[in-house]
């Protein structure tokens, strides 16, 4: 299996994933967006500086990971993969903020590089809860959740098209890798190859993606994905939303990080 | 519908690139009629099949569909008369799972969830796929995702089913389980193929294209004698009379 078909295959493992029945998969979609965006702005909510108080957070891509029994190496990889973006956003604070701060008693650090901690951990606790609610939920559930929440039908169509020729353009490229190396192409290719292979591989992804679009519209699509599961709210979910909201109130109102603030720095010193 | 007639008259079209690929092709199928349209590569075959089912506009000529003409304006209607099954089934599957996949066209034509439900596990029984329901369609082999691609057609209660190189990619066994689901249904049946052995399995009358055009309307018994057109087409006989 080509390196690109591979990557293919561990990015089609969200949905597999989904299909599972888990505890993750069996909540709502709509119970599941409303808690991450919630999670989401609690995170972004703090102060640039914050490091330790942002440690409770964990707990819910922790849970979510594990009701989803999604696999950490998978989560692992798939964060590795967006990590140079996080790195690259705050890899100038240590050089523009040289601020001395106390980190715990007598300890200082560059204001900068407790910055830059505090994007890596967000970047780690955002990107987490995303992608385990995506592998415990399934692009197509979560767009119908999007859609019923109120999200504009263009966007959600847009985005299963997105994941659907995601595949379309990936295949068609490691078919064509393989298709390459069979002939003894080795290593890169150089520029000129490279550019015919691009090149190709457009024409193809477009062909592959009207024929795809006629074999819906001849199924009678009309701009709406429907489909025959329909959103069900239980008790659970409620329970869910409410339950991991509370926590991030309480996470944020001061009380959770200054007992494990002293927590921590009793164990320090 | 069921008793409406299917007809091409002076289809014509060219690509952008102006390469012609109809050149006025014209023939009437009478309602239930089992008809094959075989012609070497570029003989326009899908082309023909994309205009019969208003996925693509001819530059000349029409589609008649009983008294309605295929245009944009009937384009509901059509969906309703004609199931399309794309010769590669991947183009056709997308959602994630069979079940739903199967369920997406009966809601498109405005049934309710329930009934869509009941529709899809019906086309999947008739296809004999009812084991894979809950099976995303990716993970599946070619033959069942020809029968899934199928259910996903007849689901929607089409009166006319195009169908495009219905066995190509399959095994043997799954291409005479196609075959034999093909002989039993009463739809009316436009099949575009290289496999003139399925022709004569399941077809009543065969079209021959060349260059666009239909160059021969006959029985597939009368046809697939006629060596001197076959080679001209790129054809040979079919292998069951060969050796």
């Amino acid at each position: 299996m080509s390196r690109l078909e591979s990557a293919l295959a561990d990015l089609r493992l969200a949905d597999t994933l989904a299909s599972r029945d888990t505890a993750l998969s069996r909540l709502d979609p709509r119970a599941k967006i409303v808690t991450t965006i919630a999670f989401l702005f609690a995170v972004v909510s703090y102060e640039r500086h914050t490091v330790v108080a942002l440690l409770p957070f964990l707990l819910y891509p922790v849970a979510l990971a594990s009701m989803g029994e999604v696999p950490w190496r998978w989560l692992a990889r798939k964060l590795a993969l967006a990590a140079p973006f996080a790195v690259l956003m705050g890899i100038a604070n240590p050089v523009l903020d040289r601020t001395p701060m106390e980190v715990s008693q007598g300890v200082t650090m560059a204001g900068g590089w407790i910055s830059f901690g505090s994007i890596l951990l967000r970047f780690a606790l955002t990107v987490t809860a995303a992608l385990a609610v995506v592998a415990g939920t399934g692009m197509h559930a979560l767009c119908a959740g999007l859609a019923a929440l109120g999200t504009p039908r263009v966007f959600t169509a847009q985005l299963l098209f997105l994941w659907r020729y995601t595949f379309v353009l990936g295949g068609e490229g490691a078919r064509m890798a393989t298709a390459r190396e069979a002939r003894g192409g080795r290593g890169s290719p150089t520029l000129a190859v490279y550019g015919s292979l691009a090149g190709h591989l457009l024409l193809r992804a477009f062909e592959r993606a009207e024929r795809i679009y006629r074999a819906m519209l001849a199924r009678g699509f009309d701009g709406e994905i429907r489909s025959v599961r329909t959103l069900r709210w239980s008790p659970r979910d409620t329970v869910f939303v409410a339950g991991w909201v509370a926590f991030f109130i309480a996470a944020r109102a001061v009380y959770l990080p200054l007992v494990l603030g002293r927590l921590l720095t009793g164990f320090g010193g | 519908m069921s008793d409406h007639l299917v007809e091409a008259i002076g289809l014509s079209y060219a690509y952008p690139d102006g390469t012609t690929a109809l050149d006025g092709a014209s023939f009437r199928v009478a309602p239930g009629e089992s008809v094959a349209i075989v012609g070497g590569n570029g003989a326009g075959k899908s082309t023909l099949l994309l205009m019969m089912a208003g996925l693509l506009e001819a530059n000349a000529g029409e589609v008649r569909i009983g008294d309605v003409s295929v245009t944009p304006g009937s384009r509901d209607l059509v969906r309703r008369t004609i199931g399309f099954v794309f010769q590669d089934a991947d183009d056709q599957l997308f959602m994630p799972t069979v079940q739903e996949d199967v369920a997406f066209g009966p809601l498109n034509l405005g049934v309710s969830a329930e009934e869509a439900a009941s529709l899809a596990a019906t086309a999947l029984d008739v296809v004999g796929a009812s084991h894979l329901a809950d099976r995303p369609p990716y993970h599946l082999s070619g033959g069942e995702k020809r029968a899934v691609a199928l259910a996903g057609v007849i689901a929607m209660g089409p009166n006319v089913l195009l169908l495009d190189e219905p066995t190509a990619g399959l095994d043997p066994a799954a291409r005479r389980r196609l075959i034999k689901l093909l002989q039993a249904f009463e739809h009316t049946r436009i099949v575009a193929t290289h496999d003139l052995d399925l022709v004569l399995d399941v077809c009543t009358r065969v079209l021959v294209m060349e260059g666009g055009r239909i160059v021969a309307d006959g029985a597939p018994d009368a046809v697939f004698r006629d060596e001197p057109l076959l080679a001209r087409c790129h054809l040979e006989a079919p292998l069951r009379w060969q050796g």
